[in-house]
């Protein structure tokens, strides 16, 4: 299947990213030969292999079980310390609901 | 004496011996960093305070009598992507560059309690995508062995100021070989644990299922007192292993008769003649050692590149998804409304790297793609892994090039980013598998310009220890200068 322009704008659209007519130019033979070259996957039988989303091993299930206890975590100044904008405690973003006049 | 072109043991005999103090041996780095770094460029940021203070501590316990941690007063560098407390960790990305870190990462804090003395954070191709380190928003790192070529990547920072002796030992991350690579370009050794074996809490995720922290050093048993430090269960990483971390600077006995040492023929065909040639004199030096040395086949490794990148960048698109200008990192100052402040925000924030590996991810996790892309690589990810687990029932460890080619200059691969993921192919596999690794020097290329060439050495699950017996007995026996 080829990579078109199309696709181009809407996978940057589901990133949330806006890219420029230049960077559209770019990334759409890159990503095709890329596309294509990962289309060799497609040689191997896999319809009995199961898929692996992590590496495990002897115990791993068990690890992650713990007692859920607080423990001394972030202030709320501490939180806020990097934002860009902020303002009575809390993160700060353009208006999203908008008011009828 | 130069303190820089010392061991840990070096220096740990010095202050034990009162011949040197920590806080002398650390100005003598931040002086050579200073003059150096000019040129190499490994350093994105330094702290002199954070280090002085430490090292101060450090001359305070030896002046009180109190024993000396192995680690105490060494020297160290930390990739830009793990998280030191009140000091900017950038990730080599202009979207985090006034980030500062409100927690220190597990590995960092376990060095600091073993009384390590942190320098700076060292440069790295943005959110570690790369392998060349010319990927940073900020500029190139030099390979301090050829200032006109790259050092590798992404922890090309962390590599470079090893090799050029701005740090004793230094941090990374390794996702496809981002420690093993740049360790091979600038002639240093550098270990990939076990995926679970050291914290990723502090991390900067980039792909979960396949992002590591590890140690680079100039000899294996400084990296195996690293690993050591830093390796084992931590309750702020569920991915982390509850299993005890073994004696890995007592296991590095020099003897290494009767191992196994498997030789995959998938990954000599069509190498390089001259890093082929440095590759068959390690192999023929473990002969030499007393090792037997059997011919392993792993027959899905032509599909490795092609699953690594579709699983890589998948994770990446969802981990990047919190960079949208709200808690933190730039926030474009020119936007309408929300979505186009997200929007704004990233695509002036993120490099054409990051944006294309995020691009490929989406893409191959929407709706329509995801069985044909994401799941087959998911599939093809377990036949990868059988490969390892079946070799490893015949041999101990296994041998392989880290890179199919040498340093290259800067600038010279920018262009076509397919071309550069197909030279990690010796090192997905492993990182796919989830095994442990080393990269160790293996001598330089016949012919002019000698580069470095980096020999991979692969084991078993959690089997760290003997992977760095065989490193260590093979440096002993003076396989980094072979020739």
């Amino acid at each position: 299947m080829a990579f078109t322009e199309k696709d181009v704008r809407y996978v940057a659209e589901l990133a949330h990213l806006e890219l420029t007519e230049d960077e559209i130019k770019k990334f759409l033979p890159q990503l095709d030969s890329i596309l294509q070259y990962v289309e060799k996957l497609n040689k191997l039988d896999t319809s009995e292999i199961e898929p692996m989303a992590q590496v495990t091993y002897p115990g791993s299930e068990n690890a992650s079980m713990r007692a859920d206890v607080p423990c001394r975590y972030f202030s709320q100044d501490e939180a806020l310390a990097n934002a860009p904008e902020q303002g009575a405690g809390c993160f700060k973003v353009p208006s999203v609901i908008e008011r009828e006049e | 004496m130069d303190f820089t072109t010392l061991t840990i043991s070096q220096i740990h005999e010095l202050l034990k011996s009162r011949q040197a103090t920590a806080v002398e041996i650390t100005q003598a780095h931040l002086a050579h960093i200073e003059q150096k770094d000019k040129d190499v460029r490994s350093y994105l940021s330094l702290c002199p305070e954070r280090a002085l203070e430490q090292a101060k501590r450090v001359d305070a316990a030896v002046a009180a009598g109190e024993a000396l941690a192995p680690l105490a007063g060494i020297p160290v560098a930390v990739k830009d992507v793990i998280m030191t407390r009140g000091h900017h960790t950038t990730c080599g990305s202009h979207i985090l560059e006034n980030f500062v870190a409100p927690y220190d990462a597990t590995a960092v804090q376990r060095l600091e309690r073993a009384g390590a003395v942190i320098l700076g954070k060292t440069n790295c191709d943005e959110f570690a995508m790369g392998s060349s380190t010319e990927n940073s928003s900020f500029f190139p790192t030099h390979n301090p062995r050829d200032l006109t070529r790259v050092p590798g990547g992404s922890s090309g920072g962390s590599a470079a100021a090893v090799a050029a002796n701005l740090a004793t030992v230094a941090l990374g991350s390794d996702t496809g070989g981002s420690i093993r690579q740049p360790s091979a370009f600038c002639d240093i050794v550098g270990m990939m644990g076990t995926y679970g074996r050291v914290s990723r809490y502090g991390l900067v995720a980039f792909a979960s299922s396949l992002d590591h922290i590890g140690p680079f050093g100039r000899s294996v048993r400084d990296v195996a007192l690293v690993l050591q430090t830093i390796a084992g269960n931590d309750p702020l990483d569920s991915t982390c292993a509850a299993l005890p971390v073994d004696d890995y600077v007592g296991a590095l006995t020099g003897d290494i008769r009767g191992t196994r040492v498997g030789v995959p023929t998938e990954y000599l065909n069509g190498l390089n003649p001259e890093i082929r040639g440095n590759i068959q004199k390690g192999i023929d030096l473990f002969g030499k050692l007393g090792c037997e040395i059997v011919p392993i086949s792993l027959p899905h490794t032509e599909y490795a590149i092609g699953c690594y990148y579709i699983i890589c960048t998948a994770e990446a698109s969802a981990n990047l998804a919190r960079y949208d200008g709200v808690r933190y990192g730039f926030r474009s100052p020119q936007h309408d409304d929300l979505r186009d402040m997200y929007r704004k925000s990233r695509n002036l924030g993120f490099g054409a790297e990051v944006k294309r590996r995020i691009m490929l991810g989406t893409y191959v996790l929407s709706s329509g793609y995801y069985d044909a892309y994401y799941l087959k690589a998911q599939k093809v990810r377990t036949l990868i892994t059988r490969d390892f687990v079946e070799a490893f029932d015949e041999v101990d460890v296994i041998v392989t090039p880290t890179s199919p080619i040498p340093p290259f200059k800067l600038g010279e691969k920018m262009d076509d980013p397919l071309q550069m993921y197909l030279a990690d192919i010796y090192t997905v596999t492993a990182s796919l598998a989830g095994i442990p690794g080393i990269s160790v020097p293996c001598g330089k290329t016949p012919s002019e310009p000698s580069l470095p060439v980096g020999m991979q050495i692969l084991a078993k699950h959690f089997d760290e220890a003997n992977l760095l017996r065989v490193a260590d007995a093979y440096e002993k026996a003076g396989g980094f200068k072979i020739s």
